[in-house]
Formats: C-alpha cells, sequence, structure tokens
C-alpha cells in the first residue's frame, strides 16, 4: 500500500527528484466532528430509539464502545492523513490519496480557471488554510485540506507563476504578485444594501407569518417546528448570513489576476487569472436603483475615477461573474454603478459596458406580455450584451471570444409574430439570452456573431499569461 | 473571410432515418390501432370499434410530420463553423466553431445499426451546446467526423 503508484512515480524520477509534500498535521481531526454528527443527527430524528438504546447500554458498554471507538477513528484520521500527499511538477499539481481505494489527482496548471484559499472560523483558529484550484471537472476531492495559512500562500504563489509560464526554477523564487485594491465595500453599505433587498425581508416575512398559520391551522408543534425551522434557517443564511459571507469584501488586482478576498468569520480569498472569466452580470434590483451616491463611497478608486460625473449614473449594482469550474459567482456584492463598471473594465479589458441597449419590436408584446419592455441587446465589438428582467435588472455581457456557440430558436407563436431568440453558450454552462428580436435581425445576428467569435478568439491573450 | 459569409452550402439527412421513423411509427400505431380494434369489437361493440380509427389518424398525422421534420433537418460545413439547422414549428439553428469542438462521437444504437445509420454528436465545453446530426450514413458520420476533428485541432482554442 505504501509503494507509490509505479508508472507516473518513475517517469518523473527520471528527470527529477519529485518532492511530494503533506498537509498540515492538523488535518486528521477535520473529520473529527463526523461520527459526533452523524449519532447526534441519528438522536435527533428518532429521539424515543435512542433513549432505548441509550438506557439499555451499561457503563461497561459504553466504555468498551469508547475505547474501540476513539483509537479507531483517530487510526483513521491518522492513515488518511499519511496516505495523502502532493506534489507541484513542472505542469501539474498532483494529489496522490487513499487508503483502500487510492485515488491519483493530476491537476494540469496551463487549464486552472481560478485558485481558492478558504479559512473556516476554525481553520483560522488553528491557523490553517484550504486551498482549491478550479479546473473544470475538479470536485471537493481535490482540494488541499488542510495547509499552513503561510505554506497555502507560498504554494498559491507558486501555481500561479508555474500556470502564468513562468521558468520552472524560477517559478519558486517569484512569491507573492503585488495587489492594487480596486473596491472595498464599506459594511454600513452592505448593510443598507440588504434591507433594500426583497429577498431578505421575504424569507424574514415568509419565517414570521407561515409558522403560525400553520399551528392555528394544525395546533401540532411538529409540524410547526419542520416548517419554522427551516424558514427562519432561510431568512437567516438570506440576511445575516450574506452579511456575514459578503463582509470586508476587497477587489484588488495583480498580475495574477484578480483578487477577491471576503467573509467575516469564513476568510475566503480568490484568485481569478487575467482572461478566465467567462460572463459577468450586473444585477440591479428594484430598490437598489435610486440609492447611494458615490460620495459616499470610500474606495479610492471612486474617488479617482468617478470625481467628473458622480450623477451621470445613480444605483447600486451586484456585480456576478463567471468562471469555469468555479462555484463562487459573486464579484462586487454591492457598489454604485460607475465604481463597478470601473471593475469590470479591470476585469474585461477593453470592455466598455454598453450604455443604450436596444428593445425588442413592439410586437414581441404579443409573445411576452408587459416583460418584453425588459429585454434589450447591445453587441459592441468586445462584448455580446443582453439584459433581461423588469423589476430586477440583469445585464450579462459575454466578450465575443468566450463565445463556445450561438443558436437561434424560434416558437411556432414567435415565428407568427416574426422574432426569433438568440442563445449565447459559454465555456461556464451559461447561456445569455437575447429574446424576442426581430427575426431577420436575429438570422443576422446569428451570422455575425459567429464571425466576431472567431475573430475575437484570435486575439485573445494567450492562457500562460506572463509567458 | 468572404467565403465564410457566402451562402453555406446545407446538406440534408438521407432518406434512411425517415424510413426508420416512419416504420416504428406504422409498426406501433399499427399494432395499437388493431389492438384497440379487437378490442372495443369484442368486449364492447363494433360501433366502438370506430375509436380504432384514432391511432389510425394519429398514424397519417405523424407520417406526415416525421417527413416535414426529416426535411428541416440540414446542415453546413463552412470555413470556420459548422451550421446545423432543423425543426418546422420549433426551428432552432446551431453555429458551432470548429476551434470550440472538445469532443465529437459517433453513435449507433441497435435499431439505427439496422438501419445503416449514425448519429454525429458535438460537444463544446458548454453543455447547452446542443448539437447533433442524426441519421447519417456510417461513413459519412465518419468523414465527418475525422474533418470535424481535424479542423478542430487546427483551429483550438481554450476556453
Amino acid at each position: 500500500m505504501t509503494t507509490p503508484t509505479p508508472g507516473t512515480e518513475d517517469a518523473v524520477q527520471e528527470e527529477k527528484p519529485l518532492v511530494e509534500r503533506r498537509l498540515h498535521p492538523v488535518t486528521p481531526f477535520r473529520r473529527a466532528w463526523a461520527p459526533v454528527a452523524v449519532i447526534a443527527g441519528w438522536a435527533v430524528h428518532d429521539p424515543n430509539q435512542a433513549q432505548e438504546q441509550l438506557t439499555r447500554l451499561t457503563t461497561t458498554a459504553l466504555l468498551v464502545g469508547l475505547a474501540v471507538f476513539v483509537p479507531g477513528a483517530a487510526l483513521y484520521g491518522f492513515l488518511s492523513w499519511w496516505f495523502t500527499h502532493f506534489a507541484v511538477t513542472d505542469t501539474e499539481l498532483r494529489i496522490r490519496t487513499g487508503l483502500l481505494f487510492r485515488r491519483t489527482a493530476h491537476i494540469r496548471l496551463d487549464r486552472l480557471q481560478a485558485v481558492d484559499v478558504t479559512q473556516p472560523l476554525l481553520a483560522r483558529v488553528a491557523g490553517v488554510a484550504k486551498l482549491k484550484l478550479d479546473v473544470i471537472g475538479t470536485d471537493k476531492k481535490d482540494e488541499l485540506a488542510y495547509l499552513g495559512e503561510s505554506e497555502a500562500r507560498a504554494l498559491r504563489a507558486e501555481l500561479l507563476a508555474r500556470a502564468a509560464g513562468f521558468a520552472p526554477e524560477t517559478a519558486h523564487e517569484v512569491g507573492e504578485a503585488p495587489v492594487r485594491q480596486l473596491l472595498h465595500v464599506p459594511a454600513r453599505v452592505l448593510a443598507v444594501s440588504l434591507v433594500l433587498t426583497g429577498a431578505t425581508w421575504g424569507s424574514l416575512a415568509a419565517a414570521l407569518v407561515v409558522p403560525p398559520v400553520l399551528w392555528l391551522a394544525t395546533h401540532s408543534v411538529w409540524t410547526v417546528l419542520a416548517t419554522g425551522v427551516p424558514l427562519l434557517g432561510a431568512a437567516g443564511a438570506s440576511s445575516v448570513g450574506r452579511f456575514v459571507g459578503e463582509y470586508d469584501w476587497t477587489v484588488g488586482e495583480s498580475p495574477d489576476g484578480l483578487r477577491i478576498d471576503h467573509g467575516l468569520l469564513d476568510r475566503t480569498h480568490e484568485t481569478v487569472p487575467p482572461g478566465r472569466v467567462q460572463t459577468v452580470r450586473i444585477v440591479e434590483p428594484l430598490l437598489w436603483r435610486r440609492w447611494g451616491s458615490p460620495r459616499s463611497w470610500g474606495s479610492p478608486m471612486s474617488e479617482a475615477e468617478s470625481g467628473g460625473e458622480a450623477e451621470s449614473g445613480r444605483g447600486w449594482v451586484r456585480v456576478e461573474l463567471d468562471v469555469a469550474g468555479s462555484s463562487n459567482s459573486v464579484l462586487v456584492p454591492v457598489a454604485p454603478r460607475e465604481v463597478a463598471e470601473s471593475v469590470i473594465a479591470r476585469v474585461l479589458p477593453g470592455v466598455a459596458v454598453p450604455a443604450s441597449l436596444s428593445r425588442p419590436p413592439r410586437r414581441a408584446g404579443w409573445c411576452v406580455p408587459f416583460w418584453w419592455r425588459g429585454y434589450g441587446l447591445a453587441v459592441t465589438d468586445t462584448v455580446f450584451a443582453a439584459r433581461h428582467g423588469l423589476l430586477r435588472r440583469s445585464l450579462s455581457l459575454v466578450p465575443h471570444a468566450k463565445v463556445q456557440s450561438v443558436r437561434l430558436t424560434q416558437g411556432p407563436w414567435q415565428r407568427f409574430r416574426g422574432v426569433a431568440d438568440v442563445h449565447v453558450d459559454t465555456g461556464a454552462n451559461k447561456t445569455v439570452t437575447a429574446r424576442l428580436r426581430d427575426a431577420s435581425e436575429a438570422a443576422e445576428l446569428l451570422r455575425a456573431q459567429a464571425d466576431r467569435s472567431r475573430t475575437g478568439r484570435r486575439e485573445a491573450r494567450p492562457d500562460r499569461w506572463m509567458a | 473571410m468572404k467565403n465564410a459569409d457566402a451562402e453555406p452550402v446545407w446538406t440534408g439527412l438521407p432518406p434512411g432515418l425517415l424510413r426508420m421513423r416512419r416504420l416504428l411509427l406504422v409498426v406501433w400505431l399499427g399494432l395499437l390501432t388493431i389492438a384497440v380494434g379487437l378490442l372495443l369489437g369484442l368486449l364492447a361493440g363494433p360501433v366502438w370499434a370506430a375509436f380504432a380509427l384514432l391511432p389510425l389518424a394519429l398514424t397519417v398525422w405523424g407520417w406526415r410530420m416525421l417527413g416535414r421534420n426529416w426535411r428541416s433537418w440540414r446542415y453546413a460545413e463552412r470555413a470556420d463553423d459548422l451550421l446545423i439547422s432543423r425543426g418546422v414549428l420549433w426551428r432552432e439553428e446551431t453555429v458551432v466553431p470548429y476551434g470550440r469542438m472538445q469532443l465529437v462521437e459517433v453513435t449507433s444504437g441497435p435499431v439505427e445499426r439496422h438501419f445503416g445509420l449514425a448519429s454525429v454528436q458535438l460537444h463544446t465545453a458548454a453543455a447547452a451546446t446542443d448539437a447533433c446530426i442524426p441519421g447519417l450514413d456510417p461513413a459519412e458520420a465518419e468523414r465527418l467526423r475525422d474533418r470535424l476533428t481535424e479542423l478542430g485541432e487546427a483551429r483550438s482554442a481554450g476556453l
């Protein structure tokens, strides 16, 4: 079991000795809570039987159980830690793990989409961090949990340097790239933005109204608890949970790409290398539109770049981004429009957010009454931008170079009214749709978009951004 | 890039697919017609057996629908991308650039094999890309696969 898998190891050994490393020694304890949680879950799920079982147990049986269980769990934790190795080669991160079922993951660094270093609260106390490489197809098993805090930072810097195309010999010494702060979200603004979000109030209202109504209807404590607890949980997650998660949101720019750091209790540090962003969405909830002026915004960026035209774009927006293989999707939780647009200009170089969008023709109202006014489309020489939503507007931007395929669809009713939808598929499994365009315009758009994404790709930056 | 703007040369599907679909339609709905006719005729009386006309009408309607649908399917290989157009009521037209193709598959189920048919399925990094050409001649399917793979390699682009 301890012998390494022959093929890969030998091939590497010939070139140069591969330095395999282990995770931080605190790792075995990360699963210590799992058996406790299982037993607790069972006890809560079926309290009567749990009590019955407990009364049947004598003290000796309990002691014997503990004597077997605790060392067993400790041994399992220790062995799974002992048999987990990772190594950084010139082109790959290799993770070798598994006690009984061996698993070797070779993650190619040139396919790297993003690197996340996360620190849950307990990990922060212990001074350790998780490191996850976002490559299409990686899952939870491929994260390195846990590494020492400074080790995780050093490893992230090394992986990024190698992915960027620095020579393997120097990649070690490149070190952390300097970060320039683009944006910082003040806690007050974040709190106000959550107060102005409909979902917060909706879930809160549901949590306050539904349980009493159920109580009046059924008079059963269990029904009320079974619905009330999840509802309260959802309300908490959408208000307090979001505040805690998006607290101290900082977006920075470095030669390694975009840095996103956030969190009050659990800290997350995400790095997205240049050219990895597939789509960017500007979301504008109804209540945010007339709110906030950039003057109250304390970031150095806004003072420098929005000095002249503070009046032009009012209101706050939320910016989301999609990176293939990554689950994080928020770029800016809340910011004044022009600040957000200047951040977008950094994320997608050369892209300006189109100021005016063309609406579908008036007859589109026969297909989608009323809401058709929310749809809009603008195509510039760098992006395909489509908007939808009337109350909660959402504008999606796709750089032409990121378009995977283009589709035109037309149902019978749309055909009758002479309109069609154009879909643009991107690599992050997101489809951006320009709905209800005039049929001939849509056909033209389909052809032109195919051409544009071809030329856009030719001008796109290389995967190894420093090479 | 003038030739990319030129009107694409469309290729339809070979008649094998239509033959297979119509045969399957006639076999299944024919069996249903007979079953309904016999059961109702024996159990409820000959008048009730007229309900067997329902699946029969369905067969006739389906026969025409299959023909229309089959005629609507067509594809074109352009200089830099593949076009697939299909559907009569629900029209859909897909453009997949060669450089974006991650994988080209040729599949053929048992029934399709019996009729000498194969489908070509294209995959890009976007799962929503639904580009499939059914009912091709196996030789044509393989030619298309090889050509697409070759062009894909030549124009390969990352994400």
